[in-house]
């Protein structure tokens, strides 16, 4: 199984390709910038949803090879939150000014922005090291901030959308489904209180 | 894999590997690897574009018919600024009863169709009646005019309007004394506009002006663009364009027109009253609650130009506003 992680690897990646290849060609249509936020932003939230799936899978399934990719997804992820921001700080001229009237003016920013700072130290103790240096209990409680994060970006999603919510809420469902499915596998079910 | 390959000295040929849990030779071991990562990069990577692409059209370009263009020199109220090429005006557009994605509008104008048509002028007016678009249009010498266009959203065209000016409508038709408003009403049928199956907006659309809004000259009823005849996604056969404010304002497709004495209740109004009110002048110093509107992006431009009050038309029609709060009545 050595091949799984690069695949997933190359295969998050592609999206960057078509989004450049796409940019490129015109294909974005008449306001790229808007398009190519709009793209980053849907690749966040759909790689944080299927980082997020590999334990539940694990958990219906028995499969092992879920938990194997569970990292590299949550990788990709933040690698385009942190192109989603890129953009949308080139689309406001690099003014450090303005993005702080945005994040602290505007809540469907301040929680975009809240999302992508919670996923920065799980970036950064994602190496099997910083597991071993926590703890496996203080890493394992640290990246439970995963969820948050999710959370957030889904609100964010729903938030920026004009008036068609039918998307973002398929995803807060899915979302949803997944926390469930941790939530009922994890706990032995519990004995119902007899009447006494 | 460690372990040492054991030949079989039967078949040299066929390199067998003794290996526990594997019965594959080395190479059809590394076309099986290679066909597992090929397909799941494809999987993956798939299954991402399903997801999330959202081409924008890029070269769909509307199919118009050329107007015998009006052969006079421009107006007073036109802009000299380079004006949006066709092809990004006919596929970046706002029109949900078409598809709430900027591309959907160009893609599915083909069910919209803009002849016959009928519009409906009631209300509070002396002379009510139903006309048909052709002898409604014949009415008035065709004009063009080169007005910018703000979205609320944050970009901006310029758009070579071809139309009359709404104050000739209103005039003609006679408005009583009680006529304090002008309602515009768009079609109302899914099987033209299949953005309408959903409940996206509460249907018809529905949009409105102050009269003496309406009869300001810069007003514009436009039945085409670019010299050619205004195109579906664009709001075929008869749209209203009021340059001073956001595009929302511009209804589409429009079948009714009733003078009222009340204040219309506008869709955008319903659906979302915090976001967007009656009078929607583009305001660069009052921010939309999920983003400022202190500036634009130009349709065809990268960077961002400054938006100016009641985008650059402040001179002609602030008078309009004098002693209203623009941050209450926005």
């Amino acid at each position: 199984m050595g091949w799984l992680v690069p695949a997933v690897t190359v295969g998050g990646l592609l999206p960057v390709a078509v989004l450049i290849w796409d940019a490129y060609t015109g294909a974005l249509g008449a306001n790229p910038i808007q398009r190519a936020t709009l793209q980053t932003g849907l690749l966040t939230l759909a790689l944080l949803v299927a980082s997020l799936a590999c334990t539940p899978l694990r958990l219906l399934t028995g499969w092992t090879w879920p938990a194997r990719i569970r990292k590299a997804l949550g990788l990709l992820a933040f690698g385009y939150a942190a192109l989603h921001f890129l953009i949308y700080l080139f689309d406001h001229g690099f003014s450090l000014g303005l993005m702080l009237e945005d994040v602290l003016e505007r809540p469907f920013v301040t929680v975009g922005f809240t999302a992508l700072l919670l996923l920065v130290p799980l970036a950064l103790t994602s190496g099997r090291n910083s597991v071993k240096r926590l703890g496996f209990q203080r890493w394992t409680r640290l990246h439970q901030l995963v969820y948050l994060a999710v959370a957030l970006g889904a609100l964010h999603y729903y938030w920026g959308v004009k008036q068609d919510h039918t998307p973002p809420l398929i995803y807060a469902g899915v979302i949803a489904a997944l926390f469930a499915v941790r939530f009922l596998k994890r706990r032995p079910t519990r004995k119902k209180a007899s009447p006494t | 894999m460690s372990h040492k390959p054991e030949h079989t000295d039967s078949n040299p040929d066929e390199r067998r590997i003794l290996v526990p849990g594997s019965s594959l030779n080395p190479r059809r071991e590394f076309l099986r690897s290679a066909a597992l990562f090929t397909g799941t990069v494809a999987a993956l990577g798939g299954g991402l574009e399903v997801l999330t692409r959202r081409p924008g059209a890029g070269s769909a370009e509307a199919q118009g018919t050329d107007f015998v263009r009006p052969n006079r020199p421009l107006g007073p109220y036109d802009t000299k600024e380079a004006v949006t090429p066709y092809q990004q005006a006919t596929t970046y557009n706002n029109f949900y009863e078409l598809g709430t994605d900027k591309a959907d509008p160009a893609r599915n104008a083909g069910s919209l169709k803009p002849r016959p048509w009928t519009v409906k002028i009631d209300g509070e007016v002396k002379k009510p009646q139903t006309v048909d678009i052709d002898t409604l249009q014949s009415w008035f010498p065709l004009e063009d005019r080169i007005y910018r266009m703000r979205c609320v959203e944050g970009w901006s065209m310029v758009m070579p309007w071809l139309g009359f000016p709404l104050a000739g409508l209103i005039r003609r038709l006679e408005p009583t004394s009680k006529a304090k408003y002008v309602q515009f009403t768009a079609l109302l049928d899914p099987k033209q506009l299949p953005g309408q199956r959903g409940n996206v907006l509460d249907w018809p659309y529905v949009e409105g002006l102050r009269l003496d809004e309406a009869l300001h000259p810069l007003a514009f009823m436009a039945v085409g663009l670019h010299g050619k005849v205004l195109p579906g996604q664009n709001g075929a056969p008869l749209r209203l364009v009021v340059p001073w404010k956001y595009g929302f304002k511009g209804i589409k497709s429009i079948v009714k027109i009733t003078l009222t004495e009340k204040q219309p209740q506008t869709t955008w109004m319903r659906a979302a009253p915090s976001e967007y009110g009656f009078y929607a002048n583009v305001n660069p110093a009052v921010p939309h609650p999920r983003w400022s509107q202190a500036t634009e992006r130009r349709i065809g431009e990268l960077g961002r130009r400054k938006t100016l009050p009641f985008n650059g038309y402040a001179d002609e029609v602030a008078g309009l506003y004098k002693g209203m709060d623009l941050r209450k009545n926005f």
